[in-house]
């Protein structure tokens, strides 16, 4: 259960990777262009967005795989900058990557990929100290000790995704970024291990930005739900919230694209298609980011970036519209 | 399956199923014996008929130019004809292989065994196939060493230009390039020469081998390791995009905990093939500067120098040159050989 205190802050972060044009010439590619949220202790905060739109390079600007180029990261009220801070901060924050294949070492046994933070942060004093973590952690996700002396290559992509996740476990992590720990998982498998997932937090008290392409995927298990689209967050609302109200046209079209239970509803919402791909972030249009393929664009919305807003309790909406809109 | 009751049904009946028992499932999920890329590379490696020939050789011979000088009863740099308080014996000089020095035949005529002189003698009278023998021995040795300096220097080197990339990376990369465009035999033995002169190795270990075989390792050492290093570079290069790598980097591991984890284990096929091919190619050189009198000093034989000295009498013991020659060739081609085999062995990738 989502408690009061706010964990995790993020404050106008900024990744702006250079991007070799040829000649010595160079650009930046936005990947996120001043993103700001926070997330609560025990709560799951969904992040969503087509491919491409910087989710991923949120989840890593936080953990500092990336050097921000701008904002700031606060956690548990203290701001990660220096070195120490950084070090502490990665013995509470943790992350699953999105590919259980090239994520896991292919020379490492699992019990020394699952033993590698450990060994890293050296928390344990003897050799039978580390291999009793071990199972105990391979235990937490379901996998057997018999499994331990094994390469990753010899387990199916949904065990290698619990040996990720066994690894982000073992520091006793506070804090996890998922990485859409599931869309590269059969579908049969991705309902296990996201309950695996909801599990895993009621039983340790754990924090979730949980990233997924997919809303569906996020529905089920996110407290809150974010939208991003081109580095740019354009909706943030509690999870019930954006799926009967969405605010933001592009949060629209995307949830009128899942596919609903009750047919009532179903047919009731119709079908946004959108036209034209998403635009490269490399040249992203002025103004509002959206406005190339939103239905609602007028030609006030290519001159200023709309701010994000509370536009009624706990809901922020980054349009110029939404009020005529809805 | 069949189902009575609805004999046109399509359906299955659920009660011709029944529950797999503990033992059933065991069987069904039971896990193939792990097999690890080591163990799949030595198989591939063993089944490579030229491969493991060369293996083999190598072994043979290098076992031999430890173990034979231990047991046999003439030494690299005794001249046989000389001995104290005695006129030097000339007879023993250029001895036909199998033939006896004159106080060697009176003894065989006394009823006495004499070891035989394989090889025959060289022209001061020492056992010529200890010094071949003996000569492998060393060029085996500096060819070994010299392929450890050039990995390790090399493998240092290359993995940090490859890890930390960017300006370190560029300056590294550009003195590597500095040091490729060096013609390297014109550089060898212009430091041989110099370092010949200056080093002064009397009263340390190295004195016996002399200051020219230690001036060849400092010339591997400056200037071999740059194809390490840039294969290496390559090789980190491209690991280090693999996403393990940043998962490494997310639990706070330090950058030389992630080259020796992560990057060196998964490039160390890589390092194993060309250091094994770095090995004929360092004797090839060492015997191509003894051959020219920049390599180990007298009374020391090394392969080349030993075929240098047999150049004299070229024409009526043309089989001194010969040996040492058929010895090279033989190294240098079974360890080519051989660390082919072990490139198709355990880098299918590499073979171009
Ligand atoms: N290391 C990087 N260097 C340059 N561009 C990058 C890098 N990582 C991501 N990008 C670019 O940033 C944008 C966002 O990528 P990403 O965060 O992976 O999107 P998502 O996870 O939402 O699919 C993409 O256009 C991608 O090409
Ligand atoms: S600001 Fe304009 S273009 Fe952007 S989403 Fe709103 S209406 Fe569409
Ligand atoms: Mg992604």
């Amino acid at each position: 259960m989502p408690e009061n205190k706010t964990l995790l802050e993020v404050r106008n972060l900024k990744q702006y990777f250079d991007i070799n044009m040829g000649f010595f010439r160079s650009k930046p590619l936005k990947a996120v262009d001043d993103v700001s949220f926070s997330i609560r202790k025990g709560e799951t905060l969904g992040l969503v967005g087509e491919s491409g739109c910087g989710k991923t390079t949120v989840g890593r600007s936080i953990l500092h795989l990336y050097t921000p180029t701008g904002g700031q990261v606060i956690y548990d009220g203290q701001e990660i900058k220096s070195r120490e801070s950084l070090r502490e901060f990665r013995r509470k924050a943790t992350m699953v990557f999105q590919d259980p294949y090239s994520s896991l070492n292919p020379r490492m046994t699992v019990s020394d990929i699952v033993a590698e933070p450990l060994d890293v942060h050296k928390l344990y004093k003897t050799k039978k100290e580390r291999e009793d973590r071990v199972l105990e952690l391979m235990g937490y996700v379901g996998l057997n000790s018999e499994h331990a002396s094994r390469y990753a290559h010899e387990f199916s992509g949904g065990q290698r995704q619990r040996i990720g996740i066994a690894r982000a476990l073992a520091v006793n992590p506070e804090f996890i970024v998922c990485d859409e720990p599931v869309s590269a998982l059969d579908v049969s498998i991705q309902a296990q291990v996201i309950n695996m997932f909801d599990d895993l937090q009621d039983k340790l008290g754990l924090t979730y930005l949980f990233i997924a392409h997919d809303l569906l995927v996020v529905r089920h298990i996110s407290d809150r739900i974010a939208v991003m689209y081109l580095g740019k967050m354009v909706e943030l609302a509690d999870a019930e919230e954006i799926y009967k109200h969405p605010l933001h046209p592009y949060s629209q079209s995307l949830l009128s694209a899942v596919p609903m239970p009750d047919p009532k509803t179903a047919r009731a919402n119709k079908r946004i298609v959108l036209t034209g791909d998403i635009p490269s972030p490399l040249n992203a249009p002025s103004g509002c980011p959206f406005r190339t393929r939103c239905r609602f664009a007028t030609p006030a919305c290519a001159e200023s970036m709309p701010a994000f807003e509370e536009v009624s309790k706990d809901h922020f909406v980054a349009c110029h519209r939404v009020k005529e809109i809805n | 399956m069949f189902n009575a009751n609805k004999p046109f049904s399509m359906h299955l009946n659920p009660d011709a199923f029944r529950p797999a028992t503990e033992a059933e499932k065991e069987y069904i999920s039971q896990m193939r014996p792990s097999s690890t890329f080591f163990k799949d590379g030595c198989k591939r490696l063993m089944k490579n008929k030229v491969a493991t020939a060369s293996l083999i050789i190598i072994i043979v011979v290098t076992l031999s130019s430890i173990l034979l000088p231990l047991f046999w009863p003439y030494s690299y740099d005794a001249m046989l004809g000389v001995r104290p308080g005695k006129p030097a014996d000339s007879s023993f000089n250029n001895l036909q292989p199998f033939t006896y020095g004159k106080t060697e035949l009176k003894r065989i005529a006394a009823g006495e065994k004499v070891f035989p002189h394989i090889f025959g003698t060289d022209s001061h009278g020492r056992d010529y196939f200890i010094r071949v023998v003996y000569g492998t021995r060393i060029s085996l040795a500096v060819g070994f060493f010299a392929s450890i300096i050039v990995l390790i220097i090399g493998m240092t080197i290359g993995s940090i230009a490859g890890y930390f990339g960017g300006k370190v990376d560029i300056i590294i990369m550009r003195i590597v390039d500095m040091i490729y465009s060096l013609p390297d035999m014109l550089v060898i033995i212009l430091l041989s020469v110099v370092l010949g002169r200056t080093l002064n190795v009397e009263g340390t270990i190295f004195a016996k081998i002399g200051s020219n075989v230690i001036s060849m390792f400092i010339v591997f050492g400056l200037l071999y390791w740059v194809s390490m290093a840039r294969l290496i570079r390559g090789q980190i290069l491209s690991l280090r995009e693999q996403e393990y790598v940043l998962s490494a980097q997310a639990t706070g591991a330090s950058g030389s905990w992630i080259i020796k984890k992560h990057l060196l284990p998964n490039c160390i096929s890589v390092i194993i093939i060309s250091t094994a091919l770095q090995i004929p190619n360092a004797i090839f050189t060492e015997s191509f500067l003894s051959f020219l009198g920049l390599g180990v000093n007298a009374p020391m034989p090394s392969l080349g120098s030993l075929a240098s000295d047999a150049l004299n009498g070229i024409t009526s013991y043309t089989y001194r040159l010969v040996i040492p020659a058929v010895v090279i060739c033989l190294i240098v081609l079974s360890l080519n050989l051989f660390g082919d085999g072990l490139r198709d062995a355990f880098d299918p990738k590499l073979n171009a």
